[in-house]
């Protein structure tokens, strides 16, 4: 009597089970099936609604009206434009407001969001009362509310340009927004950006050198003096020998405006405070979470291994801080980027103000607009958290090894 | 023992008292320890309290010393008139303040907001207060009740039908559509390349539409017969009672253990009627006031409570989704969810007030507030649904295994020991989106709704009141109502955090 091994189940249909239907089987078929068809009969009944409105609306569907002509002015472009210009470049002019906005306002929310954490953390009890106040102040009021106080009630109340007020006689500021001194090229620009750009390329080709020089050799190189050379001294010696490379053209009152120098309308002046202030109070709270979540025992080993407080701040603590802080930090650039949308209460020609306002009513593209609109702040998020996730792999792996 | 104290070792006179340790408690202490211990620290007090009198002197005098709280008109804060250099101007707040509550709502009908406001008071504050008994009720109350109360309150309007009628309707709508997907399948099949495909799944669709309707045969002609006499309001709300009834009693278990069922469903059902007696739904009801009459806190209020109300069953439903083992719910929700986070709230309320139209059939209008609801619903669900997903991956995998291994099936184990406890862990996190819901409202006075930020900023445009300082006394009246909501809430966040927290605290 032999026995034979039985012949193990046909693993085929098993495959296809667990594939098509996960975990639950031939339940879960059923179900997405029943879920598609749901969602199919949906997906029609937009899809044949929406082509019986647009006729009755005689709207043709499509993207042909971006070569049309646009037919409006914006008060704030970043490329040349004129009204005559396309709905395509109206849509660019809207897209780098928006981002001019958002990387300015993120600048100065980060400057501001760690000198509030850094109240918030100090041992003076009033300057960390300060802190809280200003958080707790800042989060409680809606950002449309802040919006809107400072450009309706602070802005307003500046006086006209004839009285504007002086900053240090270079830069004024008025209830027409702030006119700064607008700097322009000479000879010397092009050698000048030249070597500050090798200099740059110069410095970090260093740095990393000097980095491999310690991790391999345990070799320690002092390249400050170097950084300082190649970033100042290179660009400096090169400003004398070919003369300088930009001058700064002063405002100059003139009857009841100001000639020369830029203007920074004021739309941006409010958006870019209340964005950067509202913003900063949320990164207060993420800078402080980080601090504090580096355990007090870390201070204390540098400072058993002899190194100085800073040092142990620069090598020890901040590095394990940044790695709580970075990811909510990139959260809050996000949010500050999407909030950057509410210029269009204000008249901030950002992509909302001018693309989905203006455009959509000169057009009634609604459907192609608010989905170009939408994709745009959907591929910034979606970017940032593919970056997001790569960077918490790296970390996740730095913490393994 | 005379002889110790005679010894020469010991000491004959007691020690000098030494003077007391310095004070390191109460504000002399604080003043020693935190504010003056170091020149630098005593510099950064001396600037902190400058920019402190800086700030606070010139607002309290603002707001209270220099205001001007009496007056008519905007010559009342003119600082000629004054005699002084004018701080608030209250009267101004005065004159506006229905505006500010109710925005343009008829006088004579404002009660009606006033007792929704006292109704959903009654309804939140048992409910917050973690002491009071039947939790369960409170809610089921202020979120299914309350709502439709509240609707009917506001808005007015009767009901014409009740329970069969609306089954009636909706299941007749939906097969409506589907013979008519059918048939646009039958009429592609003349021209098309794939002719025969489509015409066997277009005459498939016709067919099981036909199926349907007449499978809901009964439904529609007992409806068309109630429509027929006197009384269709209360002879429908005794069928519909009746078979609702009938159904809890036989899932609830029939003679073994149904009666609980039945009691509450015949409960329920004759709190129903008493509300609708009461408000006379049957014949009419209270006169209508459309949404575009209705403004200020109201409109905040009535956006923040309908966005609380609807986006926490959209949120459970995509976190179960997210978590499903199935894959087309799963990518589904997914998608969902990283959609709706990924666009701001703004475009979404553009959304819903220009593209949201063109989707709905021609005859089909959507008022403008409801609009602005459902871009509200969606969004904030999508940021609940992450919110109740942290809890749901809090709650340990055992709960799950023991319920299984109790053979509950998954709608038992998820409804009864999964999310009880998940949504218990996670009460903070959902305060706190509500109160970045209730400040994202402001944005609802973009797409032309007036909330209270938009009444405000409708109000500045008064001539009668345009006084210099009419725009700070405005935003600081707002700016208080904000914060005041706001805080209370995080507040009680922390509250409620401290208190989940209570057994780890040492």
């Amino acid at each position: 009597m032999s026995t034979e091994a039985r012949k193990p189940p046909a693993q085929i249909a098993l495959k296809i089970r667990r594939v098509l239907g996960g975990k639950t089987g031939w339940n879960g078929i059923v179900v997405q099936f029943v879920f598609a068809a749901i969602l199919g009969w949906i997906g029609y009944e937009i899809v044949s609604n929406a082509r019986a409105n647009l006729e009755n609306q005689h709207i043709a569907a499509g993207f042909g009206f971006l070569r049309n002509n646009a037919g409006f002015d914006v008060n704030q472009t970043l490329i040349s434009y004129t009204g005559s210009d396309t709905f395509l470049r109206v849509f660019v002019v809207g897209l780098l407001n928006t981002l001019v906005v958002s990387v300015v306002g993120i600048v100065f929310a980060t400057v501001l969001g760690f000198v509030v954490a850094l109240c918030r953390l100090s041992p003076n009890w009033l300057l960390s009362r300060i802190g809280e106040i200003y958080v707790e102040i800042i989060r409680n009021l809606p950002l449309l509310f802040q919006i809107l106080f400072w450009y309706l009630a602070v802005l307003a109340a500046l006086p006209n340009p004839r009285q504007s007020i002086s900053l240090l006689g270079i830069a004024f500021i008025s209830n027409r927004g702030l006119v700064i001194p607008q700097p322009i090229g000479q000879a010397g620009l092009d050698p000048f950006l030249l070597v500050l750009g090798f200099g740059i390329v110069a410095v970090l080709a260093l740095r990393i050198y000097a980095r491999r020089a310690l991790f391999q050799r345990g070799q320690m190189i002092r390249i400050w003096p170097y950084v300082l050379g190649l970033l100042f001294g290179l660009p400096l010696a090169t400003m004398l020998l070919v003369g300088l490379p930009f001058t700064f053209e002063l405002p100059q009152l003139k009857g009841f405006n100001f000639a020369g120098g830029s203007r920074i309308i004021p739309e941006f002046v409010a958006l870019t405070l209340a964005l950067s202030t509202y913003t900063a109070a949320f990164i207060a709270e993420i800078v402080r979470a980080g601090i504090l979540s580096v355990h007090k025992g870390q201070m204390e080993a540098g400072a058993s291994l002899g190194l100085s407080r800073g040092t142990t701040l620069r090598l020890i603590v901040v590095p394990q801080a940044m790695r709580v802080i970075v990811p909510p930090l990139t959260n809050q650039y996000l949010n500050l980027t999407k909030n950057s949308s509410l210029a269009v209460a204000i008249g901030y020609p950002d992509l909302v103000s001018v693309w989905a306002g203006t455009s959509l009513s000169q057009t009634g593209q609604a459907i192609e607009i608010i989905a170009m609109t939408m994709g745009v702040y959907l591929l910034i998020s979606l970017l940032t958290s593919a970056i997001m996730s790569v960077y918490g792999w790296r970390v996740s792996r730095s913490l393994g090894a | 023992m005379t002889d110790i104290a005679s010894s020469a070792y010991v000491r004959q006179d007691l020690i000098a008292e030494r003077p007391a340790p310095v004070r390191m408690t109460g504000f002399v202490g604080l003043m020693r320890t935190r504010l003056l211990n170091s020149p630098t620290n005593i510099l950064i007090t001396i600037v902190s309290a400058l920019l402190l009198w800086f700030t606070i002197v010139p607002s309290v005098k603002f707001l209270f010393v220099d205001a001007v709280w009496t007056g008519t008109d905007r010559t009342a804060c003119l600082p000629e008139n004054a005699g002084f250099a004018v701080g608030a101007c209250w009267p101004y707040i005065q004159a506006k303040l229905p505006q500010l509550i109710y925005g343009f709502y008829p006088e004579a009908e404002r009660w009606r907001v006033d007792l929704t406001f006292v109704l959903a008071t009654v309804l939140l504050v048992p409910m917050l207060v973690p002491r009071l008994p039947a939790k369960a009720l409170n809610a089921s109350l202020f979120f299914f009740a309350f709502p439709v109360v509240a609707f009917f309150l506001l808005h007015g309007g009767g009901i014409t039908g009740f329970g069969l009628s609306w089954t009636a309707g909706l299941l007749q709508l939906f097969d409506d559509s589907i013979i008519g997907a059918g048939q646009v399948l039958l009429s592609l099949s003349k021209t098309s390349a794939i002719a025969p495909l489509l015409w066997a799944l277009g005459s498939l669709i016709v067919l099981v539409g036909k199926a349907i309707s007449w499978l809901i045969f009964p439904l529609t002609w007992l409806r068309d017969q109630l429509e027929g006499s006197g009384q269709s309001v209360w002879s429908d709300f005794a069928i519909t009672t009746v078979v609702v009834s009938l159904i809890a009693f036989v899932v609830g278990g029939g003679l073994r253990t149904g009666w609980r069922a039945l009691a509450w469903s015949i409960g329920t059902f004759a709190a129903i009627a008493l509300v609708i007696k009461l408000m006379g739904l049957d014949h009419g009801g209270l006169p209508v006031v459309q949404t575009r009459l209705w403004g200020g806190l109201l409109v905040t209020l009535v956006v923040s409570v309908a966005g609380i109300v609807t986006s926490l069953p959209i949120g459970i439903a995509l976190a179960l989704g997210r978590r499903s083992t199935i894959p087309l719910i799963r990518i589904f929700s997914i998608a969902f969810i990283e959609f709706w986070r990924g666009v701001p709230l703004i475009t979404v309320l553009f959304f819903a007030t220009y593209m949201l139209p063109l989707f709905l059939p021609g005859n089909f209008t959507v008022d403008g507030l409801v609009r602005a609801l459902i871009g509200i619903a969606l969004f904030t669900g999508a940021y609940q649904a992450e919110n109740v997903r942290g809890g749901l991956a809090a709650i340990p995998r055992g709960q799950g295994e023991a319920a299984a291994a109790l053979g509950l099936s998954w709608w038992k184990t998820t409804s009864l020991i999964v999310l009880p406890q998940a949504l218990r862990h996670v009460i903070p996190n959902l305060v706190n989106s509500f109160i970045s819901l209730l400040k994202d409202t402001s944005l609802v006075s973009i797409v032309a709704l007036f909330d209270l930020l938009g009444s405000l900023r409708a109000s500045f445009a008064d001539p009668k009141w345009s006084a210099p300082s009419t725009l700070f006394t405005g935003f600081a009246f707002a700016g208080i109502i904000y914060f005041l909501f706001c805080f209370g809430m995080s507040r009680y966040s922390l509250f409620v955090e401290h208190r989940l927290n209570a057994h780890r605290r040492n």
